[in-house]
């Protein structure tokens, strides 16, 4: 298993390095023009970048909107978006960029460097509500902007239309990360204050497309910038999101061609009918997602507080089962950090499935007749299923849970008390991350930063010399220290299994469909940051 | 007459407001931190103290209910969570829809209960009786969700004849119509075939047959508008019941109603939403009753309001 799992992997980092060879070359080949339809579920809450935080609106706000940085298509590689060229300083703490001139909002107007600052202060300022500021506190002046002392961030300098200075309080490694993430994509202020709260209902960027239509709980029309600044894209002159569409009907809509991309993938129910028909063979995408789903141990709460405990429940789940639950929709997982994020360690076995040794462990702590605890769990399938899986696990072993099927916000509640949910499986609320860099996967989720009340690290595991290791990592900014800093990363993550904090179960695989009429290299379809769809680059086969 | 419908509406506002009470009360109860929901996974505790903060989360229980209701009053259904929107204009989007959607399911109940329930009492003790008082039956104890996926299968996936859920033609109205009205048109068999069996056993009934009417003029002239009666009087009634089958039916077939807005808005707990689509439903509900009891002396002078 494990080495189809490192084959898997490497295929995958191979298709995404193919794929990004391939696209600029097949770019100027491609004709403009055709449309597409794609449906989601849930309406979409906002298109305002500083806001938009979901599934559905990702992807869409970067269609509208560009930030300094980006990722080449279908790939985690960072590169120049509104951005022509940057220096970082050799402290690594003042980054410069220069800005692609001529570059226009779609109400006409040039985008300069004193957009980049409104758009920075803006979303750090606390009346805004993003949720997102958080990724700017390494900015200089970001704590008084962000306590509402100050609205302008000293860090930030026009030095003149075209050229932006950043400073930082401290040396942060994955700043170029942050100027790529969508709360960082550059608004027209004018626009801002003439919508005010509503901005995210008419939203105005730089993005390869501009909303044209939105008429709430049905649709939403995408049409083609045509001033966009880079040639040749986007494909499509327009796209048509349909919400409110439940993904079993979407399917079916699919298949009978009436849409061309099911937003939320294939649904469980239908997914070995899918699949197993030679018909989709050709139309069925597969790919990797920055996400590991795993089960959290409260070390505050006895007797999880004992590392032997902890290790035993690690031996004691029979992950290949699980993954044979979900039909094969993941692979499993012995570490935090899923195969596709740099820092990744391929040598690391994990603990092995050994429930005899898991029994024994239990025994050293002096547990030996077992205990009875609580799993917590999302109410939606999978995941009580899988709750069931690991339950009987457990049980094999002596230790008795009693699974506590919630709504989503009831165990994101009781994660983050300090002593309600002795056990939660991540599964539906799990960590995807926000950028493609190992330090996502630490500070919010297993750093002491997040073992507070109402943070996200259930296990409320917190290691204070872990902690300097990350920050002395994230210091690391030098390009030529980049092998180095993946190393610091890597152990990071191992210590952490060392302490067993989480049982890492699996990491969730994507698998979408997209009709015939739709071309473009697989990745996009299933691009690992353009999440679900890097839409800029879809073609329509009817107009070539 | 006109100190009744005082006292009604003054009722009526009242039960709103308790309503709203008992409502805001259940969703301040859920252990679920609305400011750490707008705040998302990755903000830090100081951003989820301003958002609390700006909302007015961190007021005490009376407080946060006394400002939601004053600006209830003021037409103000605050603002979605989750959705960044006025809840009033997602609401007033979305009604529409709803709106339309319930017209037809009247329509349906009203055609296919009448119907069976004439058929059945011209057929009496009939295997045609039977049967359609079989279907009757399944149409009352049958779950919505069960219904409309069965005839989206067989109509949709597998015949071909409407589309597949959705929202704007005449087509896409005809299945969620007929699954919402589906139970409505149980009931309304079952009264129209009792009530006209009654009716058909009057003397005026035979008088009529004996003056030498024909067979569908005693039946359409004189015997159906006092079959009628009693049902007309349940369709204010029924609005309530459409309230809670919007949200099954809306859902299963993407209709764009606020049915399937209050299924969203529950599946993430968007208290705002919650709040507002239980007001609405609420009002829609003691409306409908207000109105069954304004219209039931008009159609039977025999009914004196107090």
């Amino acid at each position: 298993m494990k080495k189809t799992v490192l084959a898997g992997a490497a295929a995958l980092l191979g298709a995404t390095a193919l794929a990004t060879m391939v696209v600029p070359a097949l770019a100027d080949d491609i004709k403009q023009g055709g449309s597409m339809i794609v449906t989601y579920k849930d309406d979409v809450s906002t298109l305002d970048p500083a806001i938009g935080y979901d599934w559905q609106n990702w992807s869409m706000i970067k269609s509208l909107f560009d930030g300094l940085m980006d990722y080449e298509p279908g790939t985690t590689n960072l590169m120049n978006d509104l951005a022509e060229d940057y220096t970082i300083s050799d402290d690594g703490k003042t980054f410069t960029f220069k800005l692609r001139e001529g570059v226009k909002f779609h109400n006409g107007r040039e985008m300069t460097a004193d957009d980049v600052k409104y758009s920075l202060e803006r979303v750090t300022n606390p009346k805004t509500q993003s949720p997102g500021a958080g990724f700017f506190g390494s900015i200089k002046g970001y704590d008084a902007v962000a306590s509402g002392e100050s609205e302008t961030l000293e860090g930030v300098t026009v030095v003149d239309p075209y050229t932006v200075k950043i400073e930082l309080s401290r040396p942060d490694a994955t700043f170029l990360h942050v100027m790529a993430i969508n709360f960082s994509s550059i608004v027209p202020k004018e626009a801002v204050e003439e919508w005010g709260a509503d901005f995210g209902k008419h939203p105005v960027g730089t993005g390869a497309f501009e909303l044209e239509d939105w008429t709430l709980g049905q649709h939403l029309i995408f049409t083609r910038n045509e001033d966009y600044w880079r040639d040749g894209v986007p494909k499509l002159d327009q796209i048509t999101f349909e919400v409110g569409q439940e993904p079993v009907v979407a399917l079916l809509r699919l298949q009978r061609g009436e849409a061309d991309i099911p937003g939320d993938g294939i649904p469980p129910a239908k997914f070995l009918e899918v699949t197993k028909d030679p018909q989709y063979k050709d139309m069925i995408i597969e790919g990797g997602q920055l996400h590991t789903g795993y089960v959290t141990m409260n070390v505050k709460m006895p007797p999880f507080d004992k590392l032997e405990v902890r290790k035993a429940v690690n031996m004691a789940i029979n992950k290949d089962r699980i993954v044979r639950i979900i039909n094969g929709r993941a692979v499993p997982a012995n570490q935090p950090l899923p195969p596709s994020m740099p820092g990744y360690d391929n040598d690391y076995e994990g603990y092995p499935y050994d429930p005899e040794a898991a029994k024994k462990l239990l025994e050293e702590a002096g547990l030996g007749d077992g205990f009875e605890t609580e799993l917590y769990v999302y109410n939606t399938d999978p995941n009580p299923r899988i709750a069931q899986s690991i339950q009987a696990d457990l049980a094999e072993i002596g230790i008795k849970a009693d699974i506590k099927s919630l709504a989503q916000a009831n165990v994101i509640a009781a994660g983050g008390e300090p002593d309600q949910a002795p056990m939660i499986w991540s599964g539906g609320m799990a960590w995807i991350a926000d950028f493609p860099d190992p330090s996502n996967f630490y500070g919010p989720i297993l750093g002491c930063d997040g073992a507070v009340k109402g943070g996200w690290n259930w296990s409320w595991y917190c290691n204070e010399e872990l902690d300097k290791q990350a920050t002395a990592a994230d210091s690391m900014t030098d390009p030529a220290q980049k092998e180095e800093r993946e190393e610091a990363w890597r152990k990071i993550f191992i210590s952490v299994m060392d302490d067993a904090a989480w049982a890492p179960v699996f990491h969730e695989q994507r698998f979408t469909m997209r009709s015939d009429r739709l071309g473009g290299p697989d990745a996009i379809f299933v691009d690992p940051v353009h999440i679900p769809v890097n839409y800029d680059y879809v073609w329509a086969k009817d107009v070539q | 007459m006109g100190s009744y419908v005082v006292r009604r509406v003054l009722q009526s506002v009242l039960i709103l407001i308790g309503i709203s009470f008992l409502t805001f009360v259940l969703l301040y109860l859920i252990p679920a931190d609305p400011a750490r929901q707008i705040a998302g996974r990755s903000a830090t505790v100081q951003t989820v103290e301003n958002i609390r903060e700006q909302l007015g989360l961190n007021l005490p229980f009376y407080q946060q209910y006394f400002r939601y209701l004053t600006g209830l009053i003021q037409g103000d259904l605050g603002r979605s969570y989750l959705q960044k929107t006025e809840v009033g204009a997602l609401i007033a989007s979305r009604l529409p829809a709803t709106l339309l959607l319930m017209l037809g399911a009247i329509v349906c109940e009203l055609v296919l209960g009448l119907t069976m329930g004439l058929v059945a009492a011209l057929r009496r003790n009939s295997a045609t009786d039977t049967s359609l008082m079989v279907l009757s039956f399944v149409g009352v104890s049958s779950p919505q969700f069960v219904i409309g996926i069965l005839l989206l299968y067989v109509f949709s996936v597998q015949l071909g004849w409407f589309p597949i859920g959705g929202y704007g033609t005449f087509m896409h109205m005809v299945l969620p119509s007929l699954t919402l009205g589906f139970l409505g048109a149980g009931w309304y068999s079952r009264m129209m075939r009792s009530s006209m069996i009654d009716v058909l056993r009057q003397d005026f009934i035979r008088t009529a047959r004996a003056k030498g009417l024909k067979r569908w003029q005693v039946l359409f002239g004189h015997a159906m508008p006092n079959a009628l009666l009693p049902i007309i009087a349940m369709i204010g009634i029924d609005i309530g019941l459409f309230m809670s089958g919007i949200v099954v039916v809306e859902s299963v077939f993407g209709w764009p109603g606020i049915g399937q807005l209050a299924w969203q808005a529950i599946q993430r707990v968007d208290i705002p939403i919650i709040m507002g689509v239980t007001l609405v439903s609420a009002f829609a509900i003691v409306l409908g009753n207000f109105l069954a009891d304004m219209i039931a002396p008009l159609i039977d002078p025999r009914i004196k309001l107090r």
